[in-house]
């Protein structure tokens, strides 16, 4: 530490960094906070998604520190940029360590994720005293939990093969589905929704004809009007994606604009940007499948929640409170660290394992096995007619299926090395 | 397949359009001064985001020609207090000082708009199907689009084969020395040019802003690009770039919407290639994943076999 | 400098002795602070940090080969890099694999191998003509090959690239890499034996007629020598370096994707090499240093880094297109020569002013991301030794205040007075 601190004045010299030194140095507060990295993009084509997330982990940090903090410790969120670059997040990582500070979280891109995996892994093996844990809200590739996984590694939110069992589930019951199109982003996470959903809808709806597919460069595409066009031709009624950030907003405004109608099954399509694009276009044509929107409190009658989620919208209007995983997260790691009596890896690793919560849509399970969330998951449908909108769109969600977290489950191949 | 045919062409026709307006003004820059100007794309960028500001006090109609000219502004101030100073050292540190300007422009944007892409939309008078083919309508905004661009070509010919100035501007792109033994004031003349040049890309912005997407990063997607068009349509003629405009959004459209691999027209043949072999990557791979790379591939054969580009008067 | 005259003062007897001491001072102090510094700086991100330095160092004057030694600007110099990286972390992986195969310190040699294999290639076809035409060529390979890691996943490993672990391999020293000081020694060998080889590549005839052929390619061309071949020589040389640098920066990072070829890294070494300064043999390396650092570190502290980076870069291509590291030398050879006798308190004077307007700058800049980009701008932040709020005029009128009058004082008295200073003493040659 000390040689940091050496370092950063050797730079306030060049006065540049002397502002922000003496700022950071001015604001440290004098109980020792808990922190939390927070590498994400901040930076670049995803920087909105990076940036709606930090929100969303500042105001639970805010909120938790409101209620005392954890151990009386206050949290802090470190907000790391990796310009949706893997080997930029490994070197983050490596800075986190060198900072002391215990806790990791990212979610945004499987291929991050699992270079983010490696280098915790290598971290902890190599650098016993100055160990990590891996909290991840956001990346679903079942590798992360499956043949790649690690102990160090926790996972928030559902895995890719949850959401499609689910959403495969919904669509032989509903039995609207002919003819489906799948487009997907050109990387891990597209790869396996494209490879599941094939399978699924194989094996559950034979009937259903899978009239294509496309995988598209991921953050890249400006218009996606050739991809709608295919997607016309092919005769679709009904398609599948699992794209997110700018990638899912474009691909539903060119459809929108030219006049597709088909039924889009998604992923993310509560995130952020697409209500706001898509408007009373969506209304009827957009589901997602998440653990969570806004109208389930309403539906539930989940009175402080709906508070919280008001305070959010309040703090921050351009974007809506969407990650209830964050709220799991921050909540389920506030009760390890007092369970574990302290910050270090291991111990706090092993009181999350298997650790029950309640959250607010039911009991969640952080299952022992191979860290996967086990938790109730929704489909729902953009509608008008809804307490909550999305975005100020005009259009927000509604339940159309609830699973309990004893059916959004999936087996895993898990086998990991515990210390 | 006559779908596939004419929605490829009209998608191919409309990107191609807006890399025509993005890359007249470099090909009048870069053909005149020599300057690789890296910073052109941040100036498309600069004009979608005024268009957007000033089109929430003013409505879309007064921004068209507002943001251009505020951006153009910029541009000869760029010129006159940055470029011309650089000048003296060659054309390496003008071009350095370009690629610096850029990064500049990139994170005041940042700073000033965030990070998150615009909520910049289609004026309400253009928001209405044109036609509809197929089935699939075609956005009368994209018409729109083609239409201020041909607008912008005819406009650009007229000035340069039909007035004095362009005249002058003709003559500085083959002989500068000359222009300027012949009285002209030459460091004026280049400061006029690259506001125009860069108030051309900022018209590009204003419409490219609502097509594709106004976000912080839409200078970087397109920078490469540019240079591409106009080393492939040759220094500084208007034609050649509209030529390579089109030729590179119909060819890279077409690539996106046809999903054929070299294994498809083998199996017209009956002839296949195990999924091990060495060359099943290159046989299996599809056009959907070539389309990114053609208009390089284009640019290093061009540059191979004719470094003047498809209408340039003289080499690059 | 100095201190190695005295040295070979000291030690040296006969007159060839000592020449090559002071050819060989310089060397031996870059040898002794690159050996020390991980005294100072032992942190394993710093240790990082220092690591890749080294690499960068030989990446940057890998690139000068081309720009500043035969006068070739190139924008795809990370293709040869990155698949020179990717080339030494296919060889990691076999060893991985396998068991068998090179010593780890060998495996750089792989990724140099690589690049010159990529070098022959691509050099062959772009380097017929030299100026702009290079120069785009050189953009639309990078392109090329950066958007062909979508197409051949296998040898990229697609968006996420590929792994390796540095430990597996055997060592010829028998040291144990799974420290960062241990890799750092590593770096910081090669980066010397590198930086030495190309430095002497420099006093060859293949050196001297690249920069012949970077002057005025017909004449070299009456001399005898073919400009194309010593361009394409140059070429393949520096590609060999480049991908020495990527062989070693894969062993740093233990990951590799497919933005090493990327247009950005292209970027990053041509800004290295022109900040530092592309017309003195040490400039890259002084550029490569500032840049790392300055990406490491900087980013840690404020947001607004990338526009200081590129505040500094414009500011070095208009006002000291010698660069940095050529700058401080000719400064230095005027103070020596005693050109600046007279004039050293008008200096520090007009120095002086912009230090203030670049703090007036800072203030501006700092303040200005609080209130755009903080989600509550009502609260205070710390500038300086101050705590401000800056929803307040006052601040910002302070902050201006400070940066105009650093300016006006630049402009109307420091620069005349220190002209005229200048103008007395007679160094004004």
């Amino acid at each position: 530490m000390n040689h940091r601190r050496r370092m950063a004045r050797a730079l306030a010299g060049l006065a540049a960094a002397g502002a922000m030194t003496v700022a950071s140095l001015a604001s440290a507060q004098s109980g020792d906070p808990i922190r939390i990295a927070y590498i994400e993009p901040l930076s670049g084509p995803f920087a909105n998604v990076g940036d709606a997330g930090l929100k969303h982990f500042r105001f639970a940090a805010d909120r938790i520190n409101d209620e005392g903090g954890i151990m009386g410790r206050p949290v802090e969120i470190v907000p790391m940029d990796n310009s949706q670059s893997p080997s930029e997040s490994a070197q983050l990582v490596q800075r986190a360590a060198d900072q002391g500070i215990p806790f990791v979280t990212q979610g945004n891109g499987s291929n991050v994720a699992s270079a983010i995996v490696q280098s915790v892994n290598r971290n902890n093996q190599r650098n016993p005293d100055n160990r990590l844990l891996y909290l991840n809200y956001a990346a679903v590739d079942p590798a992360l939990t499956n043949e790649n996984c690690s102990f160090w590694h926790f996972r928030f939110d559902a895995e890719s093969r949850i959401k499609i069992e689910a959403l495969t589930n919904y669509m032989a019951e509903e039995g609207e589905a002919e003819k489906v199109y799948l487009i997907n982003q050109d990387y891990s996470h597209g790869h396996v929704v494209e490879e599941q959903a094939r399978q699924m809808l194989a094996e559950k709806m034979p009937d259903v004809e899978i009239v294509g597919s496309a995988l598209h460069p991921i953050g890249q595409v400006r218009d996606f009007a050739p991809y709608v066009s295919r997607i016309r031709q092919s005769g679709a009624d009904t398609v599948i994606t699992g794209n997110w950030g700018n990638d899912l907003t474009l691909l539903v405004e060119a459809a929108d604009d030219a006049g597709l109608d088909v039924t889009f099954h998604t992923y993310y399509g509560g995130g952020l940007g697409v209500p706001a694009a898509l408007g009373e276009a969506g209304a009827g044509q957009l589901t997602q499948i998440t653990e969570w929107h806004a109208n389930v409190n309403v539906d539930e009658g989940h009175d402080e929640y709906r508070e919280w989620y008001e305070a959010f919208a309040e703090r921050y209007p351009e974007i809506d409170w969407y990650y209830h995983r964050v709220y799991n997260q921050m909540y389920m790691l506030k009760a390890a660290v007092e369970e574990a009596g302290t910050t270090a890896a291991e111990p706090v690793a092993h009181a999350l394992e298997g650790m029950e919560f309640e959250s607010q849509t039911g009991t969640v399970t952080m299952r022992a096995k191979d860290h996967q969330i086990i938790q109730p998951m929704y489909i729902s449908v953009m509608d008008t007619d809804v307490t909550y909108d999305a975005e100020n769109s005009g259009v927000g969600f509604r339940t159309l299926a609830k699973i309990p977290a004893s059916e959004a489950t999936v087996e895993s191949s898990c086998e990991m090395d515990r210390p | 397949m006559l779908e596939t045919i004419v929605f490829s062409l009209l998608n191919g026709l409309l990107y191609g359009m807006l890399l025509f307006m993005l890359s007249s003004g470099l090909t009048l820059i870069f053909g005149m001064m020599g300057v690789l100007n890296f910073a052109h794309a941040s100036f498309y960028m600069l004009g979608a985001y005024f268009a957007y500001t000033i089109g929430l006090y003013t409505g879309f109609w007064v921004a068209l020609f507002l943001a251009p000219v505020a951006v153009g502004l910029i541009g000869a101030a760029v010129e006159r207090f940055g470029l011309r100073q650089v000048h003296q050292f060659g054309h390496v540190p003008e071009l350095l000082f370009t690629f610096g300007l850029a990064y500049v422009v990139e994170e005041l944007v940042r700073l000033f708009w965030g990070n998150v892409p615009m909520d910049y939309r289609v004026p309400e008078a253009l928001d209405f199907p044109l036609f509809s083919l197929f089935g699939t309508n075609y956005p009368a905004f994209r018409a729109f689009v083609l239409v201020v661009a041909v607008v912008m070509f005819i406009g650009l010919w007229v000035l340069l084969k039909r007035t004095r100035a362009g005249l002058i501007i003709q003559a500085s792109l083959s002989r500068p020395d000359m222009v300027s033994a012949l009285g002209h004031n030459v460091p004026q003349v280049f400061t006029w040019v690259f506001a125009f040049g860069t108030g051309l890309a900022a018209l590009g912005g204003v419409v490219g802003g609502i097509q594709l997407v106004t976000e912080p990063g839409m200078a970087f997607m397109m920078g490469p690009i540019v240079f591409v068009v106009v080393v492939v349509g040759g220094l500084g003629s208007i034609q050649g770039a509209l030529i390579a405009s089109v030729l590179i959004g119909v060819l890279q459209t077409f690539a996106l919407s046809v999903d054929w691999s070299l294994a498809e027209l083998g199996a017209l043949f009956g002839y296949a290639v195990s999924q091990e072999s060495f060359f099943a990557t290159l046989w299996y791979l599809d056009t959907t994943r070539i389309a990114p790379i053609l208009p390089y591939l284009l640019l290093v054969l061009m540059l191979i076999f004719r470094p003047r580009g498809l209408m340039g008067k003289r080499e690059t | 400098m100095s201190a190695s005259q005295t040295n070979a003062r000291a030690l040296a007897d006969t007159p060839v002795a000592r020449v090559w001491l002071q050819r060989a001072g310089p060397w031996l102090v870059a040898a002794v602070i690159a050996l020390a510094v991980p005294l100072f700086m032992h942190s394993s991100h710093a240790l990082t940090m220092l690591s890749h330095m080294g690499v960068m160092v030989i990446f940057a004057l890998s690139y000068n080969m081309l720009l500043g030694n035969t006068g070739l600007l190139s924008f795809g110099h990370a293709v040869y890099f990155g698949l020179g990286g990717y080339m030494a972390m296919h060889m990691l992986r076999y060893i991985e694999a396998t068991g068998f195969g090179l010593p780890l310190e060998l495996v750089p040699l792989v990724g140099a191998a690589g690049g010159l294999l990529f070098g022959l290639i691509f050099g062959a076809v772009s380097t017929r003509r030299a100026g702009v035409v290079f120069a785009m060529i050189s953009l639309g390979i990078g392109e090329l090959v950066s958007s062909s890691s979508l197409m051949f996943t296998g040898f990229f490993g697609g968006e996420s690239g590929l792994y390796g672990n540095r430990t597996v391999p055997a060592s010829l020293v028998g040291a144990e890499y799974s420290s960062g000081l241990s890799t750092y020694y590593l770096v910081a060998v090669w980066a010397f034996i590198a930086a030495l080889a190309m430095y002497l590549l420099r006093k060859t005839p293949l050196g001297w007629m690249a920069n012949a052929v970077r002057d005025n390619p017909e004449r070299a061309q009456f001399v005898g020598y073919s400009p194309q071949m010593v361009r394409f020589f140059q070429f393949v040389l520096a590609s060999f370096f480049a991908g020495l640098a990527g062989g070693l920066f894969i062993i740093v990072d233990e990951i590799i994707t497919a933005e090493t070829v990327g247009m950005v890294q292209s970027g990053v070494v041509l800004l290295s090499a022109y900040i530092g300064g592309i017309l003195v043999f040490i400039g890259p390396v002084v550029g490569a240093i500032l840049v790392v650092f300055l990406e490491s570190e900087l980013s840690a502290i404020t947001n607004a880094w990338l526009l200081y980076f590129g505040l500094l870069f414009v500011a070095v291509v208009m006002f000291a297109p010698q660069g940095l590291a050529g700058l401080a030398l000719q400064w230095y050879g005027a103070w020596r020569a005693g050109d600046w006798r007279g004039s050293v308190a008008a200096r520090l004077y007009a120095a002086g002013s912009m230090l203030v307007a670049f703090l007036g700058l800072v203030a501006v800049i700092e303040m200005a991301y609080h209130l755009f980009q903080h989600w509550n701008p009502e609260q205070p932040m710390g500038l300086f030794m101050f705590t401000v709020n800056v929803t307040n005029a006052l601040p910002w009128l302070l902050a201006f205040a400070v940066l105009a009058a650093g300016i006006a004082v630049f402009i109307f008295h420091a620069r005349p007075v220190m002209q005229r200073a200048i103008h007395a003493s007679g160094g004004d040659r």
